[in-house]
């Protein structure tokens, strides 16, 4: 059965096959114990991000969090400014090598449970700064393991409400044996 | 042999502590390190580069149509004014007369673009100051105006709409329409800015007073824009050097003489008005014709340097263009408004306490990747 | 900008003037770089207290920085320019006395080109991290790991 989302169909997500082959991975039967579900329910539905923007990304960011499209309807009640009380990191701009460090260090303070989201072409494969440049670091997952990516430069703030109910389905499909494999398999 | 030290911390220590670059109120990745004293502040150093993207070298290996992209996200919030002074100077230097019609739709993108960061700039002061209110009007009325920009250009953001000879492609049949029901509606919304922020006991304790520069120091430093119109440094490049349309309208320069945070800040509130007043003058008087000059695929500036200034939001933006007959520049300098106004505050925090350095920096309304290019 | 240019000529002796049709362009030997800016910045008939831009430029053979100035009074615009040949260890006067933003335009520089500056204050890197090795704005910088052509 699919991994369902308030809102919006099963059949509308894009990528419904890499979800199942998670969820068949993680799990020993054909289904979830109640209390993974009830788990995985809370999770999901209360990711506070932690306010990192480095560039223009930034700004979608916060237009998605102002009035017309509102994402605390999806349960990103308020943003956390200290790493250590935050769930998601949204790493929203372009990653140089004097930052690198720094995000690095953010990323090892957040507590567990944590996800990444990397938001933007900066952060996905270096972007528009791919060529000719010394500085840049061609894609945040050079540094941190990455749950989801979201394309755009900048990503309209649908596409970023996209990306998160996109990750609570991965929430959702989270078991105690996979949940950390991402971060194990990570070079 | 171990010699025995004793170190005593006491009241005349100074106690250095770091602003980090990932901070909510430094509006980007910018890293202070303060010397306080119990809670004032006696010494800032700021230390600027952690999104030093390298786009000057990257310059130098991409032709000049390519180097448009690239300024759109050096300062994002005033996007247009970059590209067009890419432009303007690339047309300066081939001697090419752009169309009527280009000249009056780059000035009404300018002034839209104008408002916009405006907006937001006053949505972020009022949420670092506390007031969560701001956040939410002025982003409602920004969006406004991005839904104009994404009916015409197809993004809200980041548009690379100006090139150099004129414009990508032509503006959509709405556009004038949409524009004039912007104005009318806005009209009636800024006065309520006025009534949140503007005339509140709170706001009035923590921005007056605060962080005064002198007219000097603003010209010694290169501070330019409202900030330093803020402190009565008349630098208005729309009025000493008027390029595009800027000579056939009618506004006001706003200066203010006091230079502390709340003049910056009225200063910002009068453009917005100022920026309606020249949209309405504007806006009927688009002329017919083409949306572009007849220019070659591949430009090749003649060999030579060129200079071109162009008022953004936040000040004087600066592009400096050495060629040498080539279709790649040798150098492109860009003299971004923000690096100037950053060092400043190194000589304005010093004394006052670090809520009020808070203020300080919402007050000159810095954009970090502007300063780290 | 006739006038302009003789007034200049007749301030600085050593001064070479070049051909530029936007501002009054002049080349001014290293060696007295301080001196002419200390004149520019103070004679009644110049004035000119405002710093817009300084830049460094690499041609190959030679390194030079410009300056634009303007003057907030006269309402006019020059440009000054000192060229150095010496690759390796090139050298000027730092203006950091004259206009207080010429501090952070000559850090930037060194950062990017390697040009030090006499009399600087703080001379270090501002863009960069403290341990980068060389000067990545110059026209021999090569770089093969983290450059992707």
């Amino acid at each position: 059965m699919g991994i369902k989302i308030k809102s919006m169909k099963y059949e509308d997500f894009n990528d419904n096959e890499s979800l199942e082959l998670f969820k068949k991975s993680g799990s020993n039967g054909f289904f979830m114990t109640t209390i993974d579900s009830i788990i995985n329910w809370g999770r999901s539905n209360s990711v506070w991000p932690l306010t990192f923007a480095t560039s223009c990304c930034g700004i979608e960011m916060m237009a998605a969090g102002a009035s017309r499209h509102d994402f605390a309807r999806f349960g990103i009640e308020v943003y956390r400014a200290s790493p250590r009380q935050a769930d998601v990191i949204v790493i929203a701009g372009t990653i140089v090598h004097k930052m690198a460090p720094v995000l690095k260090r953010l990323y090892d303070q957040m507590a567990d449970p944590k996800y990444v989201i990397a938001m933007g072409a900066c952060a996905i494969s270096g972007g528009p700064f791919f060529n000719n440049t010394y500085s840049v670091v061609r894609g945040a997952d050079h540094i941190i393991p990455v749950d989801v990516y979201i394309p755009g430069c900048p990503p309209r703030p649908e596409a970023l409400l996209y990306g998160i109910m996109q990750l609570q389905r991965k929430i959702k499909a989270e078991s105690k044996e996979n949940r950390l494999e991402s971060r194990e398999n990570f070079i | 042999m171990i010699e025995k030290r004793e170190i005593i911390l006491g009241e005349n220590e100074p106690y250095i502590i770091n602003m980090g670059p990932q901070h909510p109120s430094t509006h980007g990745v910018l890293r202070f390190e303060l010397s306080l004293k119990g809670e004032t502040v006696f010494k800032v150093v700021p230390h600027c580069g952690y999104i030093h993207r390298g786009i000057e070298k990257i310059c130098e290996s991409d032709t000049y149509q390519q180097i448009i992209h690239l300024t759109d996200r050096m300062d994002y919030l005033s996007a247009h004014q970059n590209n067009e002074a890419v432009s303007l100077c690339v047309e300066k230097a081939l001697g090419v007369e752009v169309p009527e019609r280009v000249k009056v739709i780059r000035t009404i993108l300018s002034e839209l673009g104008r408002l916009a960061s405006h907006q937001l700039w006053w949505c972020a002061f009022g949420m670092d100051l506390g007031a969560l209110t701001t956040f939410f009007y002025g982003l409602r009325d920004r969006e406004r105006i991005l839904d104009i920009f994404e009916e015409s250009f197809g993004s809200r953001l980041l548009h690379s709409y100006i090139c150099p000879g004129g414009l990508m492609n032509d503006i959509h049949p709405n556009f004038q329409k949409r524009i004039k029901d912007f104005i009318i509606y806005f009209r009636k919304k800024l006065p309520e800015y006025d009534k949140l922020l503007t005339g509140n006991v709170i706001f009035k304790e923590r921005s007056k007073g605060i962080g005064i520069m002198s007219l000097e120091d603003a010209i010694s430093f290169g501070v330019t824009g409202p900030s330093g119109r803020g402190s009565g440094f008349s630098c208005d490049i729309r009025k000493s050097q008027p390029y595009s349309a800027y000579d056939r309208v009618d506004f006001k320069e706003i200066l203010y003489t006091e230079g502390d945070t709340y003049s910056r800040y009225k200063v910002r509130i009068d453009e917005m008005w100022e920026s309606m007043k020249i949209l309405e003058q504007l806006v009927d008087q688009i002329p017919e014709g083409d949306y572009t000059a007849k220019m070659k695929p591949v430009i090749k500036l003649p060999e030579g340097e060129y200079f071109q200034s162009v008022e953004t939001a936040r000040g004087e933006l600066g592009v400096y263009i050495v060629s040498k007959g080539d279709k790649f520049p040798v150098r492109v300098k860009f003299r971004t408004p923000n690096f100037s106004n950053l060092f400043i505050i190194s000589k304005l925090a010093i004394g006052h306490k670090i809520a009020d350095l808070v203020a300080i920096s919402g007050s000159l309304d810095l954009i970090i990747p502007d300063i780290d290019r | 900008m006739e006038e302009l240019q003789q007034i200049l000529s007749d301030l600085l002796p050593g001064a070479v003037f070049n051909t530029n049709p936007q501002f009054v362009e002049a080349v001014v030997p290293a060696g007295d770089l301080h001196k002419f800016a200390l004149e520019l910045k103070n004679n009644p008939k110049t004035l000119f207290d405002y710093l817009v831009c300084c830049s460094g430029v690499d041609k190959n053979e030679e390194l030079s920085v410009v300056y634009h100035l303007r003057s907030t009074k006269l309402k006019h615009n020059c440009v000054i320019k000192v060229v150095t040949t010496d690759r390796v260890n090139p050298e000027f006067d730092s203006v950091f006395d004259l206009w207080a933003s010429a501090e952070f335009f000559e850090r930037e520089i060194f950062d990017f080109y390697g040009i030090k500056f006499k009399n600087h204050p703080d001379l270090r890197r501002l863009f960069l991290e403290d341990d980068f090795v060389g000067y990545p704005l110059r026209k021999d910088y090569v770089d093969n790991i983290n450059i992707v052509q």
